[in-house]
């Protein structure tokens, strides 16, 4: 592919490519820790966790500047235009996924104070999928493969199924005996943010998809109801 | 060579194309003083209006200017419709490519170049013996045009400066910005119209000025008309076509070397000099005048 | 779908030796602005004067395939009738050296049109059209040239619409003019939809995508993609076209 005639333009949107991957790096690694956090009991990696937001925080909003300056200046057509709105959408979705990390690690954090409950085998199993979810759709940005972010759209309901089972288990468990409701419901939330977690990626997932193919997924029934109802 | 020596050789240039424009303006100087003096004395009104008396220090020189006046109006009157027509052609409907054109164009530049006795010449025998005795042999009469006179020497004379008429009409035409002429055929004029309602109204002031170019350059010229039509001493006024006539440059020629005491005739070469010379600087002040008028026009556009 | 306005099959136009375009299919809606773009010597302007049969003025134009106009064959239609329906606007405004209202007064005196009346009605609405009315209605009789480069742009425009074409042609209508009163012919176009069909050509692609309903991307004389404009600029189909509208052309 032939680079753009203006160099200046390229450098512009490779350091736009580098800042949104050094950002979804550093989410990765927040999540990654942030369970450790949880099942190593080791509260001071929960402390880097929130300490890390910050970076996240700086990098949402230098990749914002950077967008909006492409935009004013450069006026974007085509495929860059889609990588900039895609930029644009995939920061917040990163910055929110470092929101639910430090949550998380808060989470861990209050439950590394009292006693150790035992965690149920499901929910390193959520965290993992989490993971894999988020760093899948990065990998497709990166690569701009919309083949790979389409696989991870159908993952999105066994991280939804696996959910809603530890969210059963842990009512179970607290209507069991009232002493486990505070950790509990700690857990709840920790699994209830991975499970956000997958929601972002796959928001990544359909915006790679977009920008790649030209094509929006998102959404389809309501578009179709709103087509049924416009015709 | 070091950079003060530059610098010197630098001024040493400037200053020696200015002293080919001061020679320029001394010698029009030393022209215009010289005829101015000599003439002072016999201009007078009289000398204007009058006729040329037995002699030549004696009367007017009122036949030579009315000549020369009604030379260059036939001479005009010929050249321009010619001329300019031929520049339309040339610059509107030929094609780069063409032969016609290519030969016609070769032909304004050879003809620019020819010496102006050459031209009289040519007059005396293409218009004079051959037009002239053909027009005598149909309408049958005698020596009625095949000798010299005012429509001959005026035909030589647009011969002259026709090529004059032809660049500058050219030029003018290509002052008018092709963008006009797309402009008029794209609302559905056709050619003719697009160069009658648009070209030529355009270029008038410019082809105003070849015309006066071309009578200020007619005007001076004495050789073409030499053998063409005017006459040394005729106190009548040209009556028709076919007359004689007398001519303020060939007058001075007279003045300067037929005369019997060429002294006694300074005085009069001098004021017929002087004529000549405001008829022309008159004729060239139109032309600026125009020029400057047709430039104002384009600067607002 | 608006129904088809003209309709180009298998346009090809050579100039002496070269080939300006080659094997062009397109059809012009009515009612629609269709931008055509394409990088310098594309053809793009070589397929806009052909709409109006303008290449012919040139020498040694060679033209096959058919244009229709409504369905008309234009090349056997009277060159004078085509162009009073087809109109055209410079890239360099090219007002006549006359008043301003002789200059929008000339298609219509060339066509034969001579009460006084009907022509000063005319020169007014097609003033208004081209909104330059308000700017010049004290002052009909001053010259053309006396305005300044926008307005005598809308006054081709004028002068192109008193006529009452059914399809305006603008090559590069706005290239040589400042910024505010490149925005003014923008405006003008969105205005002249309603009534006229609008194939303009423009350099300018921010321009095109301002102002057209679609777009036609030329390149080395061939029409590789047309489309609805937001597509052409958001998502095109051609891998030449991507690369044109993002500047990858080197």
């Amino acid at each position: 592919m032939p680079g753009h005639t203006d160099k200046a333009f390229e450098r512009d949107l490779q350091t736009l490519r580098d800042k949104l991957l050094a950002m979804g790096a550093r989410a990765e690694a927040m999540i990654a820790e942030s369970v450790l956090c949880l099942a190593e009991r080791d509260s001071r990696l929960g402390k880097h966790v929130i300490a890390s937001d910050a970076e996240v925080n700086r990098l949402e909003v230098e990749v914002d500047d950077l967008c909006r300056r492409v935009l004013a200046l450069r006026q974007p057509a085509a495929s860059d235009l889609r990588f900039i709105t895609t930029a644009l959408k995939i920061v917040t979705d990163l910055e929110r996924v470092g929101d639910l990390a430090v949550n998380i690690a808060e989470r861990a954090i209050d439950l590394n104070d009292a006693q150790p409950m035992p965690i149920y085998g499901d929910l390193p199993h959520l965290a993992q999928l989490a993971q894999t979810q988020l760093k899948d759709s990065l990998d497709a940005f990166v690569a701009g493969d919309a083949a790979k972010a389409e696989a991870l759209l159908g993952r999105d309901e066994l991280l939804d199924a696996l959910f809603l089972k530890l969210f059963n288990d842990l009512l179970q468990l607290m209507m069991e005996d009232s002493k486990h409701v505070r950790r509990a419901t700690n857990l709840v939330f920790v699994a209830k943010h991975l499970e956000r977690i997958g929601d972002h990626a796959l928001n990544i997932a359909e915006m790679v998809i977009y920008m790649v193919r030209g094509t929006d997924v998102r959404h389809p029934l309501s578009r179709e109801l709103h087509r049924a109802h416009a015709s | 060579m070091t950079l003060g020596a530059r610098f010197a050789l630098g001024r040493l240039f400037e200053r020696l194309t200015a002293l080919a424009a001061a020679l320029i303006v001394l010698a029009l100087g030393v022209v215009l003083v010289d005829v101015l003096r000599d003439g002072v004395g016999v201009v007078s009104w009289r000398f204007f209006v009058d006729e040329p008396g037995a002699g030549p220090t004696e009367g007017g020189i009122f036949p030579a200017i009315f000549g020369t006046v009604a030379l260059t109006l036939v001479m005009t009157i010929i050249v321009m419709p010619l001329g300019v027509g031929a520049a339309l052609y040339l610059h509107e409907y030929a094609s780069p490519t063409s032969r016609l054109a290519g030969l016609a164009r070769a032909a304004v530049h050879h003809l620019a170049g020819v010496p102006s006795i050459v031209y009289g010449l040519f007059g005396l025998g293409f218009f004079v013996h051959a037009l002239g005795g053909a027009l005598d042999a149909a309408t049958g009469q005698a020596l009625k045009w095949a000798q010299p006179g005012l429509l001959w020497a005026a035909c030589t004379l647009a011969v002259l400066t026709l090529p004059t008429v032809i660049v500058a009409t050219e030029e003018a035409l290509r002052a008018v910005p092709s963008e006009v002429r797309l402009a008029s055929l794209a609302l559905g004029a056709t050619r003719a119209q697009t160069l009658g309602r648009v070209v030529l109204p355009a270029a008038a002031p410019g082809i105003l000025t070849a015309a006066v170019l071309a009578v200020s350059r007619g005007a001076g010229e004495v050789a073409p008309v030499l053998l063409t039509g005017v006459a040394s001493w005729l106190p009548d006024l040209p009556g028709s076509l076919s007359s004689q006539f007398m001519h303020l440059g060939f007058h001075a020629y007279v003045l300067a070397t037929q005369s019997p005491d060429v002294d006694a005739a300074r005085p009069a070469l001098a004021g017929t000099v002087a004529a000549l010379l405001v008829l022309t600087f008159l004729l060239n002040l139109v032309a600026i005048v125009l020029r400057a008028r047709l430039r104002r026009g384009m600067e607002a556009s | 779908m608006e129904p088809v306005k003209v309709r180009i099959e298998g346009l090809e136009v050579h100039y002496a030796s070269k080939r300006a375009l080659h094997g062009v299919h397109l059809e012009v809606n009515t009612n629609e602005v269709l931008a055509l773009i394409g990088p310098s010597g594309c053809g793009k302007s070589t397929l806009l004067r052909a709409l109006n049969r303008m290449n012919e003025v040139l020498p040694g134009v060679k033209q096959r395939g058919s244009i229709t106009l409504e369905g008309d064959r234009i090349d056997q239609m009277d060159v004078v009738e085509l162009r009073r329906r087809v109109g055209m606007v410079f890239q360099r405004s090219n007002p006549f050296a006359k008043s301003i209202f002789e200059n929008v007064a000339f298609g219509l005196r060339i066509a034969g049109l001579t009460s006084t009346s009907e022509l000063a009605g005319r020169v007014e609405q097609s003033l208004v059209q081209a909104a330059l009315w308000d700017e010049v209605k004290d002052r009909l009789g001053d010259s053309a040239l006396a305005l300044s480069g926008g307005q005598q742009q809308r006054l081709c425009i004028a002068r192109a619409l008193a006529v009452q074409p059914e399809v305006v042609l603008m090559d590069e209508p706005a290239s040589a003019l400042d910024p505010i009163a490149t925005a003014r012919i923008e405006e003008l176009i969105h205005e002249l939809k309603t009534r006229y069909t609008i194939v303009i050509v423009t350099h300018n692609m921010q321009q095109a995508a301002r102002v057209s309903d679609r777009t036609a991307f030329l390149y080395m004389g061939e029409l590789v993609e047309v489309g609805r404009t937001e597509t052409i600029f958001t998502n095109p189909s051609m891998k030449r076209t991507e690369d044109y509208v993002t500047g990858k052309f080197g």
